[in-house]
Parts: C-alpha cells; sequence; structure tokens
C-alpha cells in the first residue's frame, strides 16, 4: 500500500515535472554591452511571460558557425543576431528559415509591421531590431578643441596622433571617399568604379602610417581609453557606453557615419524553431525595442518604438534621444551601408584592402 | 635446391618455416587488431576530413549540379565568340529551376568569386526568369547589360568546371582565363605569396631566436645540480601551462606605447615621451611573442637530450687538451644536435601555422598566412580558397621536412 502511494506520487510528480519543465532556447549574440542590453529588453520580459528559458550565448558575428550548424544537420542555435550583409547571404544560401512578415504584431500604434518598419529592416529571411553606426570619437579630456568632421579625422597635420580603424574595407571606404569631398548620397556611385576605388584607397594611404587597426567592437573604446589612438572608427553603442556606464570622457562626431542594422535570423532546422519564432516577435515588437534603447545607443528598427525612447536605464537626466545615429542633427550627412554593393564587391575589396594592408 | 633437401619437419609432419611464418602472422594479426582502435578514430577523425577538406581546393560541383543544363550548352563554347541563343536559353531554364529551388545563391555567390559584381545579377535576372521569352539572348540583356559582356559568360565558364584549377592558383596569386591560360592576378590584388614568404621568414627568425635564448637555459637546468634545475624547469614550465590567449595578451600589456617597456624606456631616459617604440601591433610585436611562447618547445627537447650527455665526454676533451670552446663545440655541441634538430623542427612547424598571436598583436605587416585562411574560413565563407591555402601550407611544411631529413636526418631527431 504504502509502496504503491510512493509509486503513484513518483509518477504524478515527474508527470508534473514535464509540463512544467519549459522549452529553452538558444539565443546568440555578439556580447558585451550589446547582449546586456538584450538581456535586460528581451529575454527577461520574455521569460517572466511565458516562464520558458533562454540561453545566451556571445559570437564574433560571421556566418561560419550557422553554416558548420546546417551543413552537418547539428543545429543547436535557435536565433542569431546578425548583420545585414550576412542576412542576406545566409538566406541566399538556404541557411536560414524564412520568416513571413504578417505574422510579426502590430506597431504599438496600430499600424502593420510592413509598414511599421523603417526601410530595408524585413528581409526575406531576418527581421532587425535596431540601427547601428560606425562613427568616429575622441577623448574630449586630452584635446580640447577637437575634430569636427571626417576631413579632420584623415588630418594628421591639424590633429596628430594615431588613428582607430576597423580591420575592413567596409566602412573605412566610404569614410576615406567621404573626407575627400563626396557626398554621402554618392559614395557607392564613386565606389562602384575603378577610379573611385583608387581615389579612397589613395586617401587611406595618407593616414596609413598612423593607423591602429581593431577587430572586436570593444576594442576601440580601450584604445581610446590607453592613449593608444587620438581617435578611432567604432560602434557607436559601444563608445556611448564608455562615457554613460564608465563616466569616460569620449566624444562621438557623427560626421560621414555609416550606418547599419542588425537582424535576428533563424537558422535552418533550428530545434526549437517556434519558440524562437514566439521570442522573435516578442522582442521586435514596439516596447521591448524602446526599451533596448534605454540600455544602449542603438535606434529600434520601428517607428513606432521612437516615441517611447527615453533616457538612459539608471540617469534620468541623460536622455537617449540625441545620442542616436537617427537624431536628425547627427543624421545630416549619414551614408547608409549598401548591402547589395558589399555583397557584390566585398570579396574582391576585402583581397585588395588586404594586399594594401600587407604592403 | 637444396633449400627444399635441409626443410625440417615437425612431428606432425609440416615444414618449421610454415609453422614460425603462422605463428608470426597470428602474432602480427593480433598487433594489428591492439592498434585498429586507434587507427580507425584516425582514419575517421583525422585523414578523411583533411582528405575531405583539401580536396575542396579542386573540386567545386556547385554550378555543375544545380546549373546542369548551362554547364552542357558552355562545354563546347570556346570562351571567345559571343555565346549562342542555345546557351542562353539554357541559362535562362537553369534560372527558373534554381530560382525555384532556392539554390540561386549558392550559384550567384559561386560567380561572383569569378567576377565582382555576378553576384547581383545572378539574383536579378532569376526573380526575372519565369517570365521570359525567346529570344533569350536579347531577353537577358534588356534586363542587365552585363550579360551583353564576354567576362560575365567567361565567369560562368570557369565557374561550371567541376574539377577547377582556380582556388589553387589564387592561392599562389594567379588566374585561370577561359581560353586556358594562367595569368598573374590584378597587382593590387595579390597578397598570398607575400604572406607566404613572410609566413616563413617569421617561421625561422622565431626559431633561430628560441634556439639562441633557449640553448644556454637548457645547457643551465641539465648542468645544475638536480634541486635549482627542478626550479628553473618549473619556471620554463610554468608559462607552458600557462593559457595561450593570456600569455599574448600580457604582451599587450607590456609593450603597447603606453606599456611597462616604454614607460620604462622614457623613465631611462632612452627615448623621449612623444617618441615611444612601436613595439606591438607590427612584426616586432609577432616575433617577440611568438619567440616567448614557443620558448619551452625548444628548451624541452634539448635539455632532454644535454640530460644523457655524460659529462665526462667534455672532461676527456679537456684532459687531452681540448680549450673550452673546443671542447664545446667539438664534443658537446653534436651530441646535442638530435635535440637542436627536434626542437627547432617543432618551433618551426608549429610557428608556420601559428594564428591567434599574429591575429592579436601583428597589426598589419605581423600578419601570417594562417590569418588569411582563417578569414576565408569565417568572414568570406569561401572554404576552397581557404582548402587551397592550407594545402600550399602543407607541401610547404612537407617540403622543409624533406630538407631537414636531407641535411639533418629524421633518426637523428630526438623529443626526450
Amino acid at each position: 500500500m504504502k509502496l504503491k502511494n510512493i509509486l503513484i506520487g513518483a509518477f504524478v510528480g515527474a508527470g508534473l515535472a514535464t509540463s512544467v519543465t519549459a522549452g529553452s532556447i538558444t539565443v546568440v549574440s555578439w556580447g558585451g554591452a550589446y547582449t546586456k542590453s538584450q538581456v535586460e529588453a528581451y529575454h527577461k520580459p520574455w521569460m517572466t511571460k511565458t516562464g520558458h528559458q533562454v540561453v545566451s550565448e556571445d559570437y564574433n558575428g560571421g556566418l561560419a558557425e550557422v553554416k558548420a550548424q546546417v551543413d552537418a544537420g547539428n543545429v543547436t542555435w535557435d536565433l542569431v543576431d546578425v548583420e545585414k550583409s550576412d542576412a542576406v547571404k545566409g538566406c541566399d544560401e538556404g541557411l536560414l528559415e524564412t520568416i513571413d512578415h504578417g505574422s510579426l504584431p502590430k506597431g504599438a500604434d496600430g499600424s502593420v509591421a510592413t509598414s511599421d518598419f523603417i526601410d530595408g529592416a524585413l528581409t526575406e529571411c531576418a527581421v532587425a531590431n535596431i540601427v547601428w553606426s560606425t562613427i568616429f570619437a575622441y577623448d574630449k579630456s586630452k584635446m580640447s578643441n577637437g575634430p569636427k568632421t571626417i576631413k579632420d579625422f584623415f588630418d594628421t597635420s591639424k590633429f596628430p596622433g594615431k588613428r582607430g580603424l576597423r580591420k575592413s574595407p567596409k566602412a573605412n571606404l566610404e569614410m576615406a571617399l567621404a573626407a575627400d569631398g563626396v557626398a554621402a548620397g554618392d559614395v557607392y556611385k564613386v565606389l562602384g568604379t575603378a577610379a573611385g576605388v583608387d581615389r579612397a584607397f589613395k586617401k587611406l594611404d595618407t593616414i596609413k602610417d598612423s593607423v591602429v587597426w581593431w577587430e572586436a567592437g570593444a576594442q576601440p573604446p580601450q584604445l581610446l581609453a590607453d592613449g593608444e589612438v587620438a581617435m578611432t572608427t567604432a560602434y557607436n553603442g559601444r563608445i556611448f557606453n564608455a562615457f554613460a556606464g564608465e563616466g569616460k570622457p569620449f566624444e562621438i562626431v557623427w560626421d560621414a557615419q555609416v550606418f547599419d542594422m542588425d537582424l535576428w535570423v533563424i537558422p535552418k532546422g533550428a530545434p526549437n524553431k517556434d519558440l524562437a519564432m514566439d521570442f522573435l516577435k516578442f522582442s521586435t515588437a514596439t516596447e521591448q525595442l524602446a526599451g533596448q534603447a534605454s540600455w544602449i545607443s542603438y535606434g529600434p528598427a520601428r517607428k513606432s518604438s521612437a516615441p517611447l525612447v527615453a533616457s538612459y536605464h539608471n540617469k534620468p537626466s541623460l536622455k537617449m534621444g540625441p545620442h542616436m545615429p537617427t537624431a536628425p542633427e547627427n543624421f545630416k550627412t549619414a551614408i547608409a551601408n549598401d548591402f547589395e554593393f558589399w555583397a557584390d564587391n566585398g570579396d574582391e575589396l576585402t583581397e585588395r584592402f588586404n594586399s594594401w594592408l600587407a604592403k | 635446391m637444396n633449400n627444399f633437401t635441409e626443410e625440417n619437419f615437425s612431428s606432425d609432419g609440416v615444414s618449421l618455416k610454415k609453422k614460425l611464418r603462422r605463428s608470426l602472422f597470428k602474432s602480427k594479426m593480433r598487433a594489428f587488431f591492439l592498434v585498429l582502435p586507434l587507427l580507425a578514430f584516425l582514419a575517421i577523425f583525422f585523414v578523411i576530413p583533411i582528405i575531405n577538406l583539401l580536396s575542396q581546393s579542386f573540386l567545386d560541383f556547385r554550378y555543375a549540379t544545380l546549373m546542369p543544363g548551362s554547364t552542357q550548352a558552355l562545354k563546347d563554347w570556346d570562351g571567345k565568340s559571343f555565346p549562342t541563343e542555345e546557351i542562353a536559353k539554357a541559362m535562362v531554364i537553369d534560372l527558373i529551376q534554381a530560382k525555384k529551388n532556392k539554390t540561386i545563391g549558392k550559384v550567384a555567390t559561386r560567380v561572383n568569386r569569378e567576377l565582382s559584381g555576378t553576384r547581383s545579377l545572378f539574383t536579378k535576372t532569376a526573380r526575372a526568369a519565369n517570365k521570359m521569352e525567346a529570344p533569350y539572348m536579347e531577353a537577358l540583356i534588356k534586363k542587365d547589360k552585363k550579360w551583353e559582356n564576354l567576362k560575365t559568360w567567361q565567369a560562368i565558364k570557369i565557374s561550371s568546371m567541376a574539377v577547377t584549377p582556380s582556388y589553387l592558383l589564387a592561392a599562389v596569386d594567379r588566374k585561370y582565363t577561359a581560353e586556358g591560360e594562367i595569368i598573374q592576378q590584378d597587382e593590387n590584388r595579390r597578397i598570398h605569396v607575400t604572406l607566404f614568404l613572410r609566413t616563413i621568414e617569421i617561421s625561422v627568425i622565431v626559431t633561430l631566436a628560441t634556439l639562441l635564448l633557449g640553448y644556454p637555459v637548457a645547457f643551465l637546468m641539465a648542468s645544475l645540480p638536480l634541486r635549482t634545475s627542478n626550479l628553473l624547469l618549473i619556471l620554463v614550465l610554468l608559462p607552458f601551462w600557462t593559457s595561450l590567449l593570456v600569455r599574448t595578451t600580457a604582451w599587450i600589456a607590456m609593450l603597447q606605447s603606453s606599456g611597462v617597456v616604454n614607460d620604462l624606456l622614457v623613465f631611462l631616459g632612452v627615448t623621449a615621451d612623444d617618441a615611444r617604440f612601436s613595439l606591438i601591433y607590427n612584426k616586432t610585436g609577432t616575433l617577440i611573442a611568438m619567440t616567448h611562447i614557443l620558448l619551452p618547445f625548444m628548451i624541452l627537447p634539448i635539455y632532454s637530450v644535454m640530460k644523457t650527455i655524460s659529462p665526462s665526454f667534455v672532461m676527456a676533451a679537456k684532459s687531452m687538451g681540448a680549450t673550452n670552446w673546443t671542447a664545446f663545440w667539438r664534443v658537446y655541441f653534436p651530441m646535442t644536435i638530435p635535440g637542436v634538430g627536434a626542437g627547432a623542427i617543432l618551433v618551426f612547424i608549429l610557428a608556420i601555422g601559428y594564428y591567434i598571436t599574429p591575429a592579436l598583436v601583428g597589426g598589419q605587416d605581423g600578419q601570417m598566412i594562417s590569418n588569411i585562411i582563417d578569414f576565408h574560413m569565417r568572414s568570406s565563407l569561401n572554404w576552397n580558397l581557404a582548402a587551397a591555402l592550407g594545402l600550399v601550407l602543407l607541401i610547404f611544411i612537407l617540403f622543409f621536412f624533406w630538407l631537414y631529413d636531407r641535411f639533418v636526418g629524421i633518426d637523428n631527431m630526438k623529443l626526450g
């Protein structure tokens, strides 16, 4: 009798346990301050709402891991935060699940998702969450009369000192042309010609000897803080976090910023595809996107989120609006990263860039 | 023959020779079965994957399998005259099919490697392909002027070759044309040969530097009393057991322009505050960090060989009138050659494929070929080119191994 009770108890207990044990999804992003903003704004509220678990993993961008997992038929990632070029490339190569845009929630103002998201934020396999930007920054405490325009960045006689640049042709060639006097709207037209590419490299030549190259997003604020460079290009959110979170005296120059998007994608054959889709819908809703913007200065990908963006999460006096790449004051000379251009010419230009570096 | 007459037989009438052979065979088989698990493991997890990956350097079936019609049609095309309507028709049919199967991205990526800009040409044209009508060549050109360009078709013809020399040639800065010629890559895109040479240069310098620095340390360790030499051994092993990343980043802290070394030099008045040395993010940084990291691989084999050399040899030499130098150079040093050889080849082969350290401290002129391989594995996803570069690197290593065997002799190597 007793044994029977215990057995029944055990079975019931086990049954309860399995029904309570909620699903779990693996969400992969870029780490650091950026992942933290997502954990606060997306993961935690979603876990409270649904009772499911989110396992957060970091990676350094690129499609290699997704490709390896899909090719081997052993996919462990459910949702990945990728750059736009990778979102489109991965979709073309059949590495990603397609996403039905009609299933995305409406904006807080009632507009349908397809018109609420900014241009280019929705692609066949991806949904954007943020707009980020490559800018350049300097240390105010070391340069009282600092640079104002992209021309100053390339002027080492007026502003002596080392320059930090990302070790990739992306954004560098655009900024070089802008510094050489090309208007923001014409950058890719000029870069599409052989003479334009030569012109960009020629401009880069003028500062090549004083460049320190960086690769990970966390490096440029460190280079600035160490005094290793006088000014450096960087992702705007990283510089923002260095001064908002750590009180570093860094100043961003928005002239000729090159802006881009980060998007959620689901690898083909993801183990918890439905849950990942639910998380994707939840996290790209109006409030969540606006909430993330209180942790890091990346612009939300929905128009309806913009009015809700307020101030830094623990500093009510620090309004986020003026620090966004999309703020009108910052946006005047902004260059939109042309995905199609880079998908077509990325390999060749990177080759040329690498060989230019090695010389 | 007298062999036959001399043959001995055991009691059961079987020749002894045969019996011996049988029992030898049995024990050989037993030994073979004992190592079989290891052999199978090596074959499945080492040999087959490597062969599989390296074969990608000259095999690329993507275009040929995904676009079979145009592959067939282009086979007979000479690469010089303008493509026929038949080729254009096959192309349109293939494009429609690839769009339907969602394989157009793979095709476009492949062709784009031969000619930049063809990626969007393929994806765009494929979207409109099912509405196209004969004559197809005109329809294609109407969609995009690039179809009129002979270069586009030449790039497609090269992509359609399943066995392709493109990647291996690209690994040595050459390219293959549709006319079947091999020409040099455009000057501002040449990079691999420079990097291969630099990789060898860095590896040689690091090997020599570790030898110069490590030999005296090994000698000291071998000649000191056990207790002191054990302490020294721990000092050598301690960094060896520390994570590679930790050691590399420690060098960043030491060598950067506001780092310990530069601060010290400024303090000592060796250099001015605004003219600090660039010791990191360049070749110097790569050389310093790699030398330090690879030092134990040189010291340990030399030490283990020196340990076995009896001190009486040197004493005997001296007693017969040799000077210190002669005793060392003519007697002691030759006996340490097996250790030096082992250490040198170990360091050299490790150095030639080094990757994390140059990536972190190499800056622009301290990069090695492995960093480009990593780039093609991780960023550009051009695994074929990565495989081709890897194959060339492997050939280099085998060549140096052969050179070593030729001049030092592989039997002379002693790892401890």
